[in-house]
């Protein structure tokens, strides 16, 4: 045993007083200075609520005139959104709300999913060092940025070129197949019945997006290499050109895969490695580990992450501000290769006028209606997808 | 018969062996995964030709006059000598003011009351729910909390103030949920380590939390400062389309110029594109615009993520 | 002594109870514990200037589960106790509710009375902070804090408000965590690159750096191979002679080994709710306790037929 000495500096225990309570209690500068500190980390956080109250208030209070004073049988039907002139018609900008938010998402969907996919899945470690901070980096585009791609480079290169029918097939193949997976798979989830059929309906997946990559190569050469400007006649193929409601849409996706991709990941990422090796140690391919385990455990988070990039694409504002091809008012139109008006670019283009907002009547009120309207709808998304976020947790 | 035997064993010897190194092809398995691939891929493509394209619609302002552009003003003829984007700059930057001094301290100091004193109360949720559903609120929504709180009563003249908190109010969530989650990655042996001997909240907030949680609180604060200067939709809403920040009393940052009307790098871009319908110079210009935009806020996402990626590994 | 006998084949309370009614009598009783083979039991009782801890029904809760009930004992100064059983059975917490540790957890609460010196641990002017100094602790885990060797051991008396004569404290907590010969030449290195025994002895140093006079111990040396562990137990016979120790472990040899009292701590499960309680089976000097437990559970943990 070391043989230690024991400095003066510090004797035994006996050189303590016994305790009492005030010894105990400590030095009342020192509890001053704890609560203090506290009550300052605590209007901290409390200002979150304030910001949340304001929000609120703001939007209530200026929404409330326009909903008592507006005659709402008149506005209803009037065939397009003017603020300025004092025609407010809702449809118009939820329809286009609409069509942005589905083309939208039929890019970042599968991009999004996929690209998670295989970012958990299969990337090596070496890889997902490396491609993941790329991902950050369109995560991190500004939003202007699409717009101005999407205005100059996908509404003429893309959407024009491939022509309007060509869309309109594809785009409806997609979504009928899309609505056919969703359906049952929903069926299958309320069944509690998720673990098979995935495999099956991503093979359909699959499929279909090799068949529309395919097509749209074939459309795009017959209208531009091919080159016959007989085919591509004006009144058959042509969109509306500087930008049309397809191309701002297609921007909006861009702009959310990033997203999507990230809240998809961390589902997989939340499934616990046991299921993988497991499934493996039942000499179970990576494919089948994929889809029949690892999909199914996190379909939860996957939901939460379409539901997340819904509504992202739903308030996205300056894509469809410059790329959707109408100015500061709109014609009612169901055609994605019209201009069009979202909710989030009339207000965005309602606020851009010389006479900066304070237009005629109800003009200002309306933007609040509009921004209360949005509210509501991507505060309900948020806490779906939180719901089902939380779902994920409460299971693993 | 012999030789049947042996042919036949040897075939089975390769059937097995074909399983086991996977020689038969699994079809489904290597399409499947290229098509995950190329979903990854694509979006990769994409961020390429967006970058590419941006160069090239602005590489006739960036190859000839980049400094000339960069001093310059905001002009009526995309032709014109002096055109530039000083003042989307300097707008850009008073906005980096902004959510620096107000988001930073606020958000950071509001995770920490959630991590570290919180009770479990209604009080606590209400908060948490607070700035989660705050988070997912679209920045044009801002814009109109703006206008109402800082616009409205000031005459409806639009400052630059109202920017700028506006966009540190919209980031405040994003500083609080990084932050949190930074701080929430500290290891609760430290915070015992730190309370067995006897340290007080605050010893073990400024002496272990904060310390362990810096990089990761920084990463988030830089991809909040990005988020806050590509971010255009709220400017719109308070009124900076419209606003000229020009430089007082001679020098080009004044305080003076926080009640002025102003513009900012992704407004200078919006008023561009619109204004190219009238004169295609000015796509140029909006395009080498988004190439210096670009670089802003791709050199500070690239600091964060690096930085955050840097200390993960450190830490294994 | 004869009465001492007598009460100890009572219920554990009962016991308790008797040791309290003798006190007076016996406070002068030598307690030694150097003998190696010992037939007679060390006196239960405790005289009051000796008396560091003393609990009375302690019961701790978190949220409405009851973790463990009705804990009663007394801890004398400058002894080794070991609190050991089976897994869940609450020694750990018990042993953080000895400093106020499970104030950490949000949901926690303590009933019934915890003397410290005669002073309420619990009393709601008591400052955690205040208690945490004066009863350190050592963690399960090495925690050593991402920080040098100097300022691992510097810290506490730097919250503390110290600032000078730190390289004095430094060196003599080291040395009493019998680590300076191996660290005195690098203190400015980082303290994670310590071996696993290393930093659990860092962890001592940093524990006595602010001059407790009691130590906690929970189950120091669980992640620790076995010369590493006798180190520490050699070092907690060392120091003993200064502070009073409380050690928590699941090995009942470890229990045996180095400590003067040892409690016995057992769970019993709520059939309806499935819900586990720590209690303390029986308490008593070490060499009773391995050698003649009075309750039948103890004997049957310590025989290793415990279910």
């Amino acid at each position: 045993m070391a043989n230690i000495s024991i400095p003066p500096t510090l004797v035994g225990s006996a050189r303590r007083e016994r305790p009492t309570i005030e010894s105990l209690a400590g030095p009342r500068s020192r509890a001053r200075k704890e609560k203090f500190i506290r009550s300052i980390f605590f209007s901290a956080a409390l200002v979150s609520i304030a910001i949340s109250a304001l929000i609120v208030i703001s939007l209530v209070r200026e929404a409330s005139v326009f909903i008592f004073e507006i005659e709402w049988a008149q506005t209803w039907g009037q065939n397009g959104w003017f603020p300025r002139t004092g025609t407010y018609d809702m449809p118009t900008l939820l329809v286009s709300s609409l069509i942005v938010t589905v083309v939208a998402m039929l890019v970042a969907g599968p991009l999004g999913l996929g690209s998670a996919i295989y970012l958990s899945e299969y990337a090596s470690r070496r890889t997902r060092a490396f491609l993941k901070p790329v991902l950050e980096v369109l995560a991190g585009v500004p939003s202007v940025v699409l717009g101005f791609f999407a205005l100059f480079f996908i509404s003429p290169q893309v959407i024009e070129r491939i022509g309007r029918n060509g869309w309109w097939v594809i785009g409806a193949v997609m979504v009928v197949v899309y609505v056919l997976l969703v359906g049952g798979w929903a069926r299958r989830l309320v069944k509690r019945d998720i673990e098979t059929p995935i495999a099956v309906q991503l093979k359909r997946v699959a499929t279909l997006t090799v068949l529309v990559a395919t097509g749209l190569v074939l459309i795009w050469w017959v209208n531009n290499v091919a080159g016959s400007s007989d085919v591509a006649s004006p009144d058959f193929f042509s969109v509306k050109r500087s930008g049309q409601l397809a191309a701002a849409a297609v921007g909006v996706g861009i702009l959310t895969i990033p997203l999507v991709a990230s809240v998809s990941e961390d589902a997989l990422a939340s499934v616990p490695d046991e299921l993988r090796t497991a499934s493996a140690g039942l000499g179970a391919r990576k494919f089948t580990t994929t889809v029949q385990v690892v999909l199914p455990a996190a379909v939860s988070g996957i939901v939460a992450a379409f539901i997340i990039g819904i509504s992202r694409a739903l308030g996205e504002t300056m894509v469809v501000f410059m790329a959707g091809g109408a100015a500061d008012a709109a014609q009612f139109t169901s055609s994605p290769f019209d201009g069009g008006l979202t909710m989030t670019a009339g207000m965005a283009s309602l606020a851009t006028g010389t006479d900066n907002v304070v237009g005629e009547g109800l003009t200002f009120q309306s933007l609040y209606f509009v921004g209360l309207v949005l509210f509501v709808l991507t505060l309900a998304l948020n806490i779906a997808a939180g719901r089902f976020v939380s779902r994920v947790r409460e299971q693993y | 018969m012999a030789l049947t035997t042996v042919g036949g064993a040897s075939n089975a010897t390769r059937r097995v062996e074909d399983e086991i190194f996977r020689r038969g092809r699994d079809l489904k398995g290597t399409s499947f995964r290229s098509l995950m691939l190329s979903a990854l891929g694509v979006s990769i493509l994409i961020l390429i030709v967006l970058i590419v394209d941006v160069f090239v619609d602005g590489w006739s302002v960036l190859s000839t006059r980049l400094p000339d552009f960069i001093t310059g003003t905001l002009r009526s003829q995309s032709s014109s000598d002096a055109l530039g984007i000083s003042q989307g700059l300097l707008g850009s930057l008073w906005i980096a003011v902004f959510v620096t001094v107000l988001s930073f301290p606020i958000g950071v100091a509001a995770a920490i009351y959630l991590e570290e004193y919180a009770p479990r109360n209604l009080l606590t949720k209400t908060i948490d729910i607070a700035i989660r559903n705050l988070a997912g609120v679209p920045s044009v929504v801002y814009g109109l909390l703006g206008l109402f709180l800082f616009v409205q009563t000031n005459n409806g003249n639009s400052t630059l103030y109202a920017g700028g908190i506006t966009l540190a109010i919209l980031v405040l969530p994003i500083v609080v949920i990084t932050s949190a989650e930074a701080i929430r990655a500290v290891p609760s042996s430290l915070r015992q380590g730190a309370y067995g001997v006897g340290a007080t909240k605050w010893d073990v907030i400024r002496t272990q939390i904060l310390p362990f949680a810096a990089p990761g609180i920084l990463t988030g604060s830089l991809l909040s400062l990005s988020r806050a200067v590509g971010e255009a939709a709220p400017l719109i809403l308070v009124g900076a389309i419209t606003g000229r920040l020009a430089p007082r009393g001679g020098s080009f940052v004044s305080l003076d110029q926080l009640g002025d009307r102003f513009t900012a790098m992704p407004i200078v871009i919006v008023g561009w594109v619109q204004e190219s319908g009238r004169d295609p110079g000015f796509a140029a210009a909006a395009g080498a615009a988004i190439v210096v935009l670009l670089a802003l806020v791709v050199m500070m996402n690239s600091v964060a993520v690096t930085l955050r990626n840097y200390f993960e590994n450190k830490r294994g | 002594m004869v009465g001492l006998r007598t009460s100890s084949k009572k219920t554990l309370k009962g016991q308790l109870v008797s040791a309290e009614e003798t006190t007076t009598e016996v406070a002068d009783v030598e307690v030694d514990r150097t003998v190696d083979v010992i037939k007679e039991p060390v006196p239960m009782e405790i005289a009051d200037e000796d008396l560091v801890f003393k609990a009375s029904d302690l019961s701790v809760f978190y949220g409405d589960f009851r973790a463990v009930r009705n804990v009663d004992m007394r801890i004398k100064r400058n002894e080794i106790t070991a609190l050991i059983g089976p897994s869940g059975c609450g020694k750990s917490t018990v042993l953080r509710s000895f400093n106020r540790m499970n104030d950490l957890i949000p949901t926690a609460r303590v009933e019934g009375e915890l003397l410290y010196q005669g002073v309420d641990l619990y009393d709601e002017r008591v400052d955690p902070v205040e208690v945490r100094r004066r009863i350190g602790m050592v963690f399960q885990k090495p925690n050593p804090f991402p920080k040098s060797i100097y300022d691992n051991v510097a810290y506490g008396p730097r919250v503390a408000g110290r600032k000078k004569g730190l390289d004095d404290v430094v060196e003599s907590s080291l040395k009493k965590a019998a680590l300076w010969e191996e660290v005195k030449d690098r203190l400015n290195d980082s303290a994670i690159g310590l071996s696993g025994g290393q930093q659990q002895r860092l962890s001592i140093a940093r524990a006595i750096a602010v001059d407790p006079e009691v130590l906690l111990m929970d189950e120091p040396c669980s992640a620790l191979d076995p010369i590493a562990t006798a180190r520490i137990e050699e070092l907690m016979a060392e120091i003993k002679d200064e502070y009073t120790i409380l050690i928590v472990t699941h090995n009942m040899q470890q229990a045996a080994r180095v400590s003067d009292r040892t409690g016995f701590f057992s769970v019993e499960v709520d059939e309806e709710n499935d819900r586990r309680t720590g209690l303390l089976v029986e308490y008593t000097t070490t060499e009773k306790l391995f050698s003649n437990p009075d309750d039948e559970r103890t004997e049957n943990y310590i025989t290793g037929r415990f279910g």
